[in-house]
């Protein structure tokens, strides 16, 4: 796969380097780790990363760096659908654990891994800030909150129906 | 607010550390006034670095207690602080030594930095030069409480100068600094994050810049060492001599380090705070080519032996004012020789072996007597 | 019904956009601002009104502004952290979901007072969709006058970009930040330099909550006398509670700071009591690095009076029988949830939030998740209950930020409060895989000490 930047993507690029002042690029790093790994496949190859060195005319090391800091890039191929299930305190008091079991249940695939189809990987992930709607999980742009064994039955379905997952509010 | 004071102050600011008092130049750190003062009153400091912009703040070995803070102002601060980051003001009042919570503290940091640290001095070539074995030395406990299973990390190769061991690294960030400010071009940084931060170039790239061996010399553990001694022997058994050639790149003041007539290292040269010496002000770095490639002692204008602090171990293998003591076998077996069972020249070339000119590390091949050699 | 400022209108249909905002009386703090009032002024004002930092640290808030270093010709620049990452606090994402025009317009007011002509918002990343409604709000402002150049005719001008995170809680920590913000890794800034001096890209920078910066327009509204009128002593004007856990009705409730935390908990307005006509065991106030309480002290000082939802009044008897505000995050325990495990998760959180930049942080965080892992599996022995108290006190106020204490905060809590369950755990290794301590004596009424 030859990694460049959709007309569009580059488009939303120059954009988003334009809400710095001159000279202050690097702020543009975060969002366009972002922007690269929606673009190509859900996940940051080494390949992409040295594309947005060079989009942003930074050395490789640098977005290196932050990529591995922050926890939403994903550094290896993961599944179409990624169900990031928080777990912490909250969560947790409110039956996080038995929505991981669940899923375990159902998709046979434990925390960090992904179904044979490829379809979803699952990873348990630390506070989201949907304490009040615990247990919860997010998938792609939106959470998935009040979970139930139904409401899992019904995301899973959701995503083998539909090819791309829900995006709006 | 800080520099207005400075406008106002007196040409220098009186600070006490220890009950000993001092007079140093506004924007002197706690750090560097303890330093004047030398001894004991010094902080250890593991991150901290005069010559690397940016550098410290973050090993936390160097807190001390501020219990006043100027004459301005003499409330203590209510925190430890660290040392290496904090300016002095006038009429300061700081405790180090002296203070229970600033020893407490630092016992704490200390066994942090050696919970996860292999412990694997007896293999590391940094033994003998190790910050951290000094700091253990002076502050650490003898046991561990920690029950766990060791933090390691996947081995990468960063090239045929520099041998990075992931785990004994504490994280201090000098050598990111050294690449940053000595280098135009960085290569590795720190990933990752929380405990599983690591220095590494992501994709296993050969660190490869004229300067970059400055790292080593940096690291205050045996995470960056050089290849090219790797396990060649023990500081300690080396004889440290300062030399000096003529070099387009750097200062080419170094100090070798040799074993008979051969070099088997070559550094900078280090000061009394264990960082590279400055000369007129510019820190002494020096260039890959004299560290690693002249390695013969005829490339070397050689000064003398470098002075060794004589608490280090390294000292030991100095000879100066050595007394020899008195032969006593042949006084007590009555004028006879003691009868050999076994000449270790016929065993071992132990002594013969220019180590300096092997291709790898010595192993006990190496020192098989040609004799014996089939 | 105690007042509320911030999210009266929330539930109006339509209030996320600029329409109904504005029909509602949206954006008249920018017009009494920007047409009658000296960007001092307005300082001037956020100080009589005696709002604290929403975030957590509540600090005073107009101090903050004055300490704002004004130097010719640097720009300043206002940051408002919605990186709302502490467990148990979710009431920006509520704030910004449901009513974002009312931070866009205390963020153009709050920017005219400090001078900031470009102001950002750091949201955290996995709130991707606020992001969405939150430039939308920017457009709509935009599109009305409220932001560009020379606004309202007052020669002010400003824009608001969002800036949206990866994934880090410790940037929530207002230095790493800014260095985040920078397009770096989020680790602390060794202080001082502080923000107000040398911020995003070395320039003064004053960094606010979300709902510091929505607080600001009730107060330029109405003043900042009328505004410190509700609430108590030093804990004035409203707060958002985020309320979750155990309870009837989780959810974003807007207290005056003048209920108590009994009423709270209990009365139908807020939580509803504790659900399934369970009892309450346990409480953490003010988001997860504030310590946890057990019921009795929750609900009453040592001095056996009522604690109030106030910052002194659940900081009442320090932390010894106190808590804190913290960021308003309420997690409530019934009796049949696990100290030991609920602390457990805890540690957790925070050894995968540490940046790892200094020592006690990076590894003390590792040490206290894998001992607690042990003692509630069963494994654990007595003295990891006194080793973990030794590794809480060293690694607190030694490290560079305050994610350390946070982390240190509640283990020593934990372990304060509730040691005898601690205890149970490694006295009965294989009836704690099956079953919880239990209620015990938590909520037992507490024998007030009078003075002789």
């Amino acid at each position: 796969m030859s990694v460049q930047f959709s007309e569009k993507a580059m488009q939303e690029v120059q954009r988003l380097v334009g809400r710095y002042p001159e000279g202050k690029h690097k702020s543009a790093l975060i969002p366009v780790l972002h922007l690269a790994q929606q673009e190509f496949g859900g996940w940051l190859s080494t390949e992409t990363m040295d594309y947005v060195a060079t989009v942003l005319n930074l050395k490789p090391i640098e977005v290196y760096e932050v990529a591995t800091f922050y926890s939403m890039y994903n550094l290896k191929p993961v599944g179409k659908y990624l169900f990031e299930v928080c777990q912490t305190g909250p969560c947790m008091l409110n039956g996080s654990d038995d929505i991981v079991a669940y899923i375990y249940e159902k998709l046979g695939i434990k925390p960090g891994e992904t179904t044979a189809d490829g379809l979803f990987t699952l990873k348990t992930v630390e506070c989201l800030g949907a304490c009040g709607y615990a247990p919860m999980m997010q998938l792609g742009k939106n959470y998935r909150e009040h979970l139930t064994k139904e409401k899992v039955d019904a995301v899973v379905a959701e995503c083998r129906n539909t090819a791309p997952p829900k995006t709006d509010q | 607010m800080a520099e207005e004071i400075k406008k106002e102050a007196p040409a220098n600011f009186k600070v006490t550390i220890d009950n000993i008092t001092i007079e140093v130049a506004p924007g002197t750190t706690i750090l560097n006034a303890a330093r004047q003062i030398g001894g004991d009153v010094t902080p250890p400091a593991m991150c901290y670095y005069s010559k690397l912009q940016g550098s410290g703040g973050k090993c936390r070995t160097c807190l001390v207690e501020v219990a006043a803070g100027s004459t301005a102002d003499p409330r203590p601060m209510p925190k430890l602080v660290a040392s290496c980051r904090t300016n002095v003001m006038d009429g300061m009042i700081v405790k180090n030594i002296t203070s229970d919570r600033v020893q407490d503290a630092r016992a704490g940091v200390v066994e942090f930095l050696l919970l996860n640290h292999p412990l694997d001095c007896p293999i590391c070539d940094q033994a003998g030069e190790c910050h951290l074995q000094d700091l253990g030395y002076e502050h650490g406990k003898e046991g561990t409480r920690y029950e766990f299973k060791r933090r390691t990390f996947e081995k990468e190769d960063i090239g045929p100068y520099i041998q990075l061991h992931m785990t004994r690294c504490i994280l201090c960030y000098r050598c990111t600094y050294v690449a940053d400010q000595l280098t135009n071009n960085r290569v590795h940084g720190i990933l990752d994050r929380g405990d599983h931060a690591e220095i590494s170039t992501y994709i296993s790239k050969a660190i490869d810049n004229d300067f970059s061996g400055n790292m080593i010399d940096v690291c205050p553990v045996g995470a960056l060492t050089d290849k090219t001694f790797r396990f060649k022997n023990r500081v300690w058994f080396t004889k440290p001599m300062d030399a000096h050639r003529d070099c387009d790149k750097c200062c080419g003041k170094v100090t070798l380090w040799q074993r008979g007539d051969d070099v088997l290292r070559v550094t900078a040269r280090k000061d009394e705070g264990g960082e590279v010496q400055s000369y007129e002000g510019k820190p002494g770095w020096i260039c890959n080519t004299c560290r690693f490639d002249t390695k013969n002692t005829s490339d070397w204008v050689i000064e003398g032996p470098t002075k060794i602090n004589r608490h280090s171990v390294i000292s030991q293998g100095h000879y100066v004012g050595l007394v020899k003591p008195k032969e006593t076998i042949a006084e007590v077996m009555g004028g006879r020789d003691p009868k050999l069972l076994m000449d270790i020249h016929s065993v071992s070339g132990v002594n013969s072996v220019e180590i300096a000119a092997l291709p790898g590390p010595a192993t006990s091949k190496n020192f098989i007597p040609e004799s014996k050699q089939e | 019904m105690g007042r509320k400022l911030l999210l009266d209108k929330a539930h109006v249909d339509g209030i996320r956009y600029y329409d109904v905002y504005r029909r509602e009386g949206g954006y008249r703090s920018v017009e009494k601002a920007l047409k009658t009032m000296s960007p001092d002024a307005v300082t001037e004002e956020v100080k009589k009104s005696g709002l604290r930092g929403r975030g957590g640290a509540g600090f005073p808030t107009g101090m903050k502004w004055s300490f704002l270093a004004k130097p010719e010709g640097v720009s300043r620049y206002l940051v408002v952290n919605a990186d709302e990452s502490e467990p148990g606090t979710f009431k920006d994402r509520y704030l910004m979901e449901f009513i974002p025009h009312l931070l866009i317009e205390g963020m153009i007011t709050s920017s005219f007072a400090l001078g900031s002509n470009r102001s950002y918002i750091y949201i955290r990343g996995e709130y991707a969709w606020i992001v969405d409604i939150l430039e939308q709000a920017i457009t709509e402002a935009k599109n009305n006058g409220w932001l560009g150049k020379n606004i309202l005719g007052s020669g002010f001008d400003c824009e608001i970009y969002v800036q949206r995170g990866a994934g880090a809680y410790i940037c929530g920590e207002e230095t790493a930040l800014l260095e985040s913000l920078e397009g770096k890794r989020g680790n602390p800034r060794i202080k001082p330099p502080f923000p107000a001096v040398k911020g995003l890209w070395d320039c003064p920078t004053v960094v606010n909550n979300v709902e510091t910066i929505a607080a600001v327009v009730p107060i330029v509204n109405e003043g900042g006398e009328e505004y410190a009128k509700i609430g108590i002593g030093k804990s004035t004007g409203t707060k958002l509670i985020s309320a979750c856990g155990n309870i009837k009705k989780q959810g974003v409730y807007e207290i005056d700071m003048t209920i108590s935390v009994e009423e709270f908990i209990y009365s139908d307005e807020y939580c509803g009591g504790i659900a399934n006509g369970k009892r309450l065991k346990a409480c953490i106030p003010g988001g997860s690095s504030v310590p946890i309480l057990p019921a009795n002290l929750l609900l009453k000082t040592a001095k056996g009076e009522a604690r109030m939802m106030t910052y002194e009044s659940l900081a009442d008897g320090g932390f010894a029988t106190g808590s804190m505000m913290g960021s308003g995050g309420f997690i409530v325990l019934d009796e049949t949830q696990c100290v030991v495990k609920h602390t457990y998760t805890l540690a957790r959180f925070y050894r995968h939030e540490s940046c790892g930049q200094c020592s006690p942080c990076r590894e003390g965080t590792g040490w206290m998740e894998k001992i607690l892992l042990n003692i509630e599996k069963g494994k654990g022995k007595m003295s990891d209950i006194d080793l973990l108290w030794d590794i809480q006190r060293k690694i607190e106020g030694n490290t560079i930020c305050p994610l350390g204490d946070a982390a240190a905060w509640p283990v020593a809590a934990a372990i304060r409060h509730f040691r005898d369950e601690f205890e149970w755990h490694v006295q009965n290794p294989e009836d704690c895989l099956k079953r919880n301590y239990g209620l015990a004596g938590y909520a037992d009424p507490l024998k007030v000490v009078t003075p002789a």
